[in-house]
């Protein structure tokens, strides 16, 4: 328990260092953007793999279980549309990231730790929580929100090709079901989780990279533990926000 | 010029520092000496504020250095210039975006203005053609040379290397000890370097500290160091048979 509480203590101190005024708005500025491009659009390849195979799965699993002629077609379409926005796109991708970019993270960190890079930005009077961290917590938390949209767009047109194709659906039915009784702020609900999953995810992996010690052996156990602390405060703050959100 | 006073360091319980009390000449290369292990690189760490040290004063000039916060700290240290041991070059930068990153966080020049300075410090560690190649493709020995570089990029008062010759050849290991002399006669900057190879120390050492043990175990120049009786400083310096020969010789 007091482990935890130190290093609980500890996350929020780096916090407090990250979220400090920047040396110089101009580098930050570029930094950013340099994540933008490590982080985020380097990641819509693989949410656009994920997010079809999700659609097709979902639509299909729904095809098979509600075989009865007492509901209607349409619902196949409703059943996948929701399925995407409220839970898949938000937190079956970000757990996903979790692997993909909270390991990246961490292991590009923690190299710098282990290598003395940190420790020659601080010595120039850097402060490199900051400069390394909060650009990489921007990038993600603007990026997030657009990639939980093209997730949703892709996983329900892969949903329709999947239904179409195989033909449990046509085409008409799962528009239909897609445009039937939709409400907006199930966007909205999970664009809000989008947004603070990747909070979790870069804060956590940033963390884990920041207080490496050792070499190489202890990089790769710091990737693993925050991929496994990220997957688990993710499922953790998705039954909180679903309560919040939707009670 | 740098005072240390009562410094002690410690980690988890195990004492590495005791009871440092040492002054380095300002304009001078200063050398500290010793076996690995010994908390060399320690007390450098611990004097530049990349350790915090138990108790004890870390002064520069009439600074007390370790007594100030982040953000007073911050001046000193963009006086400072490091060479650390694996050289710490950004493996995300080019070598020449690698020494424009002090320029470009703290100094207000223009691009150009940043550019001719920075192929002025390539040029002065002689990489010359160099400017878009990053750290993983280059030798040791360039590396170094351009961490001297970025290190020296904002004229520094201070000079701090650790091992600067770990890894290296012994041509190019005497090539970075010319360089660390040359920059600090030429700048007239306090350098500090911590190194145990005896070879640095003859050709550099103005001023020697040896530590043993985590303490100052002798003080004095490179012409003294032969002649010291203290036996600590003699089992390090004459550790090699070549060594032995020469002294034996030498008594004779």
């Amino acid at each position: 328990m007091m482990k935890f509480l130190s290093e609980l203590g500890k996350y929020w101190l780096l916090m407090g260092k990250v979220f400090a005024e920047p040396e110089n708005y101009k580098v930050y500025y570029k930094q950013t953007i340099r994540e933008l491009m490590s982080l985020s659009i380097n990641s819509i390849g693989i949410v656009i793999i994920i997010s079809v195979f999700m659609g097709a799965v979902i639509t299909l699993q729904t095809a098979y279980n509600t075989d009865n002629p007492i509901y209607p077609t349409y619902l196949i379409g409703l059943g996948c549309r929701d399925s995407i926005i409220l839970e898949f796109s938000s937190t079956v991708i970000a757990l996903i990231l979790a692997g993909k970019v909270g390991s990246h993270i961490t292991s590009e960190i923690g190299t710098m730790r282990v290598t003395e890079q940190i420790d020659a930005l601080e010595l120039m009077g850097v402060n490199s929580a900051s400069f390394l961290i909060f650009p990489k917590v921007l990038a993600t938390l603007m990026f997030s929100p657009f990639l939980t949209l093209i997730s949703i767009v892709v996983g329900i047109a892969g949903g329709w090709i999947a239904g179409v194709s195989s033909g449990v659906i046509t085409s008409s039915d799962f528009v239909y079901g897609i445009q039937y009784a939709f409400i907006p702020y199930y966007i909205v609900y999970s664009l809000i989780k989008t947004v603070i999953f990747a909070f979790i995810i870069t804060t956590v992996s940033s963390y884990q990279g920041y207080y490496v010690q050792g070499g190489s052996l202890e990089v790769g156990r710091a990737s693993t533990k925050a991929v496994v602390y990220s997957s688990i405060l993710i499922l953790l703050f998705n039954v909180i926000l679903t309560q919040l959100l939707l009670s | 010029m740098i005072r240390v006073e009562k410094l002690y360091k410690s980690f988890e319980g195990r004492i590495v520092l005791e009871d440092i009390n040492v002054s380095f000449e300002p304009g001078k290369t200063n050398l500290i000496i010793g076996s690995s292990g010994s908390g060399k690189t320690v007390l450098l760490k611990s004097i530049v504020g990349l350790h915090e040290v138990d108790s004890g004063d870390i002064w520069f000039e009439n600074t007390h250095f370790n007594k100030l916060d982040f953000k007073g700290r911050k001046s000193i240290r963009q006086q400072m210039g490091m060479l650390f041991q694996g050289s710490a070059l950004f493996d995300s930068l080019s070598v020449e975006d690698n020494v424009r990153f002090p320029l470009d966080m703290f100094s207000d020049k223009t691009y150009r203005e940043k550019m001719e300075r920075v192929n002025f410090c390539l040029d002065r560690v002689n990489i010359q053609n160099s400017n878009k190649l990053f750290p993983a493709e280059l030798s040791g020995g360039m590396k170094k040379r351009v961490a001297i570089a970025r290190a020296i990029v904002l004229n520094p008062k201070y000079l701090f290397c650790d091992e600067p010759n770990s890894g290296l050849d012994p041509l190019t290991a005497i090539l970075i000890d010319a360089l660390i002399k040359e920059i600090t006669e030429e700048y007239r900057i306090t350098t500090l370097v911590n190194t145990h190879d005896m070879n640095s120390v003859m050709e550099i050492g103005e001023k020697v500290i040896f530590i043993s043990g985590g303490r100052v175990c002798w003080e004095g120049d490179r012409h003294q160091i032969l002649k010291s009786d203290n036996e600590l400083l003699n089992n390090f310096v004459f550790a090699n048979s070549l060594a032995k020969q020469l002294k034996a010789t030498n008594s004779q």
